[in-house]
């Protein structure tokens, strides 16, 4: 026999006059392998119209759904309910722009952070197309693609304490992502830059060391790695100053 | 009503859409980018394989040239392509590839040295080159002679869409996201912007631009059981239909990919094969070779994922609640690969499906993947009969894909696409003056608020989602692998029903915002109508090629249907309209793919004469005039040197 889940879920639509925010409960019955993505779509289609959330790729590649599921930051789409107790809390992720039920706007932060960071190649050289590709050692390749994996779903930002009191901490996607640049040999960027990006409150030194990002990291991101990089990076441009 | 203006609108911020920014921005214009999600989420981010270009850095593609890429791609296409626009392509594509290494992408690189790899299923040891180490490499992927698919493990995509995306932020090209674009605002042949619904507060924008540019990605989801993200719900197409004018092309070319798991339909890459994964079935016995002595499990797509049904239908299949399937075997690859360049499809299965790659089957079947038909654009990208409107991408059907997409070309379509038509729509701009006619776009806006208002508070009677589930039940049933002349006039006349039940479509909240089932409802009568096209294009076309294979029609016939199926849908309540035009010049005259094992039909004309027509033919369907004369840019029988060489 299958179970009765119930979803308890959180409800708020800025653009609707009077609304204030409040939880319902919607119930549904389990199925094999139901995941939360089918399980907001069955809610949706037949109980809940208006309810808001976001999926894309429904492959736990996009990082469009993340949310609080029982408390926990993670991906809706590859949460399967057999693994949840009967009643399941599904809030959105705190930190990022509320624009409705579960839906936030992580889009406009990471832009953001992206800017901010300068989150592209600096470089001098002018792309010839008619001379072959610079070369690059495959296992360098490989270091950049392991930070260059983060989905941006937002996860480690909502896991960290530092980023709920303090609203301008880069969190492990920001640092991730300096780490990513800092691998790249075709980044021109010097120590003295480098240095201003990460040794702030902003950047590493924020960082309490709880390491929840590290827990929550839905694609095992080598965090903890990336931030001890950076922080004897950082380290030697001190002393070398 | 906010009007926004810019130089160039491009809807869409995908690879195909951010490229063709990128180069507009490149030129000095005011670029504006729209998207139904943050860019970063587009579906171009889930594509795994990676992107097909003859660079031949790897001693397994040694010998190639974009040549060898082109051929490849014409019988991939099953002479269903424009052969000039697919020499743009495989023309551009290193260069492209190495623009993408240049802005960033961490491609993987040439090890020098001895190499174990799989090839057709055996264990192998190649010697790389020491002389290319650190150039970008390449693996296999289906229906090609070479290893020639370049690729960041199986997160190309990925990696490709958050530079290019990180090129958009250091150019400041503004990105719009959440933002919809729900009808275009033309007048007179000419295209000046679009009315856009934002899906943040519920607003109704006109935004007005010289050129507009659709690059929204494919329609994978009217097929309710497809690999697609759910947001390619053919809304760009849908735009192009909707002004009666602009024709979509070969609609009923419908790419079914052999590998998506089972149940979620969710992609596994191809190049899980060209790794050197295998097929098997309910016995755990590789089928593959005794269909395919040649190319086995990597033959085109459209060829596979016959052979597997067609093994299917034998009796061969493995039952499961969720429906008859086969199995993909990676135990072979081993935990290092599946763990480092396969990582993606691990996870995928690991999560979704709870099985384990390193030790365990993995359960596929064929699923709708790919569009090779959509907006019919010239080889600048420019729109028939609408001046000022361009689309790229999967949205479009420049046509290098005919009836059949390789693996691999069409990640690598988006940005050589976006480099190539990118200069043109620039130079339209360039030489183009802005016209706001503010009483257009508010009549075109008040067609959309008249729609809304009808949804809303109308006597409609039908639920949206039961409308959605049906299309797709319907195409899934009738427009799939095999078709037949009985299934395709039921799903027509099935169709029709829910074009009819689209337009009695009530919401059934009037929540303000965003109303998800308002933005459901808004997109019903396009996907309802798309999918009307697909199989009155595929009933009509009386033969079988690629993609499109009829069990009434089993050969390819060259002498009637050597030619492009265009549908535009002039009257709304009426019915759509169908003709056809030549599919471009020839340069290789149609022949024997190579594998497939299919009949054929010779052509009656000879290439010469069929040349003739290409030019005036396509030029009465509407064709603008693009900047270079027809055939400027294919070689003539530069392929005689490879196959003479071969032979």
């Amino acid at each position: 026999m299958g179970r009765t889940l119930t979803f308890k879920i959180f409800r708020y639509n800025p653009t609707k006059d009077n609304d204030q925010p409040h939880i319902e409960a919607y119930r549904l019955e389990e199925i094999p392998r139901l995941n939360v993505f089918s399980a907001l779509n069955m809610i949706r289609e037949q109980q809940a119209p208006d309810l808001m959330y976001d999926f894309v790729c429904r492959a736990g590649i996009c990082g469009s759904c993340a949310m609080m599921i029982n408390g926990r930051p993670t991906l809706a789409c590859r949460t399967l309910t057999s693994d949840l107790p009967d009643t399941i809390e599904l809030f959105p992720l705190p930190f990022f722009k509320l624009l409705g039920d579960l839906s936030v706007d992580t889009g406009v932060w990471f832009r953001e952070m992206g800017e901010r960071l300068e989150s592209w190649i600096h470089t001098q050289k002018q792309f010839d197309p008619e001379a072959q590709e610079e070369r690059m050692d495959n296992a360098t390749a490989n270091k950049i693609y392991e930070s260059e994996r983060c989905i941006e779903c937002g996860c480690c930002i909502a896991g960290c304490a530092t980023a709920q009191v303090y609203p301008d901490f880069l969190g492990a996607a920001g640092l991730n992502r300096i780490g990513r640049f800092l691998f790249d040999p075709r980044d021109e960027r010097g120590d003295q830059e480098w240095f201003e990006l990460v040794s702030t409150d902003e950047g590493v030194f924020g960082c309490l060391g709880m390491m929840a990002c590290d827990d929550v990291c839905p694609k095992d991101l080598p965090l903890l790695e990336v931030f001890a990089y950076i922080r004897r990076k950082v380290s030697g441009m001190a002393l070398a100053k | 009503m906010r009007v926004i203006t810019s130089d160039v609108l491009v809807i869409g911020a995908g690879l195909a859409g951010e490229r063709t920014a990128i180069a507009c921005a490149k030129e000095g214009l005011d670029v504006m980018i729209l998207s139904l999600v943050p860019p970063r989420r587009s579906h171009s981010s889930a594509a795994q394989g990676g992107m097909q270009a003859a660079l031949a850095n790897s001693v397994m593609g040694e010998g190639d040239n974009p040549t060898v890429h082109w051929l490849d791609t014409v019988k991939g296409s099953d002479w269903g392509c424009d052969q000039e626009v697919a020499r743009i392509f495989a023309d551009n594509a290193p260069i492209a590839m190495r623009e993408m290494a240049h802005f960033g992408v961490p491609w993987n690189r040439v090890k020098g040295g001895e190499q174990q790899v799989f090839i057709k299923g055996k264990k192998a040891t190649i010697t790389e080159d020491s002389v290319n180490e650190g150039l970008i490499t390449a693996r296999a992927f289906g229906g090609t002679a070479k290893w020639r698919t370049c690729y960041t493990a199986d997160g190309t995509g990925h990696t490709v869409l958050y530079t290019m995306d990180n090129m958009v932020l250091q150019m400041g090209i503004p990105v719009h996201d959440r933002m919809e674009a729900i009808r275009l605002i033309h007048r007179d042949g000419r295209c000046i912007g679009a009315i856009v619904r934002s899906l943040r507060d519920g607003e109704i924008l006109a935004y007005v631009a010289k050129a507009t540019v659709i690059a929204t990605g494919g329609y994978g989801r009217i097929y309710g059981e497809s690999t697609n993200a759910i947001i390619n719900e053919g809304t760009g197409s849908w735009l192009a239909l909707q002004t009666g004018i602009v024709p979509l092309g070969n609609m009923e070319a419908v790419q079914v990919h052999p590998t998506g798991i089972v149940p979620t339909d969710i992609l596994v890459t191809e190049g899980c094969r060209g790794d050197g994964g295998l097929l098997l079935d309910v016995d755990e016995y590789r089928f593959m070779p005794d269909y395919e002595p040649e190319k086995m499990e990597l033959a085109s797509r459209d060829v596979v994922s016959r052979r597997m049904k067609e093994h299917m239908l034998k009796g061969k299949g493995v039952k499961s609640d969720y429906g008859e399937h086969l199995w993909l075997d990676l135990r072979h690859l081993g935990e290092q690969h599946l763990k480092t360049k396969l990582r993606e499809v691990y996870d995928i299965c690991m999560y979704f499906i709870g099985v384990n790659p390193i030790t365990e089957l993995v359960p596929v079947r064929p699923t709708q993947h790919y569009s090779m038909g959509g907006i019919r654009v010239n080889k600048d990208g420019h729109a028939y009969n609408l001046e000022g409107l361009f689309a790229l991408g999967e949205v479009a059907c420049w046509d290098m894909h005919g009836f059949n997409r390789l693996g691999g070309n069409s990640l690598a379509e988006t940005v050589v696409a976006g480099m190539v038509i990118g200069k043109e729509v620039a130079k339209y701009a360039l030489q183009t003056d802005l016209s706001i006619e503010l009483g257009l776009a508010e009549e075109a806006a008040q067609m959309e608020r008249r729609k809304m208002d009808s949804l809303l508070n109308g006597d409609g009677t039908e639920n949206v989602y039961e409308v959605r589930d049906e299309i797709g039940r319907i195409l899934t049933k009738y427009v799939h692998i095999f078709r037949t002349g009985e299934g395709l006039q039921t799903a027509v006349d099935e169709l029709k029903k829910q074009i009819e039940r689209a337009k009695n479509v009530k919401v059934r909240t009037t929540a303000p915002g965003m109303n998800p089932e308002l933005s459901t409802a808004l997109r019903i009568e396009g996907m309802a109508k798309q999918a009307y096209t697909i199989a009155k294009g595929a009933l009509d076309r009386t033969e079988s090629r690629g993609a499109h294979y009829r069990e009434d029609y089993p050969a390819r016939d060259d002498s009637n249907w050597l030619n492009r199926t265009l549908v535009r849908w002039p009257d709304p309540d009426g019915e759509p309209v169908y003709e056809y035009e030549p599919v471009g010049l020839l340069d290789l005259p149609p022949g024997d793919r190579g594998y497939g094992g299919g009949q054929m039909i010779d052509m009656t004309k000879t290439v010469d004469e069929y040349n003739e027509q290409v030019d005036p033919g396509q030029t009465a369907k509407g064709r603008l005039s693009p900047s270079e004369a027809t055939g400027a840019r294919l070689p003539k029988e530069a392929w005689r040197a490879e196959l003479e060489g071969k032979e």
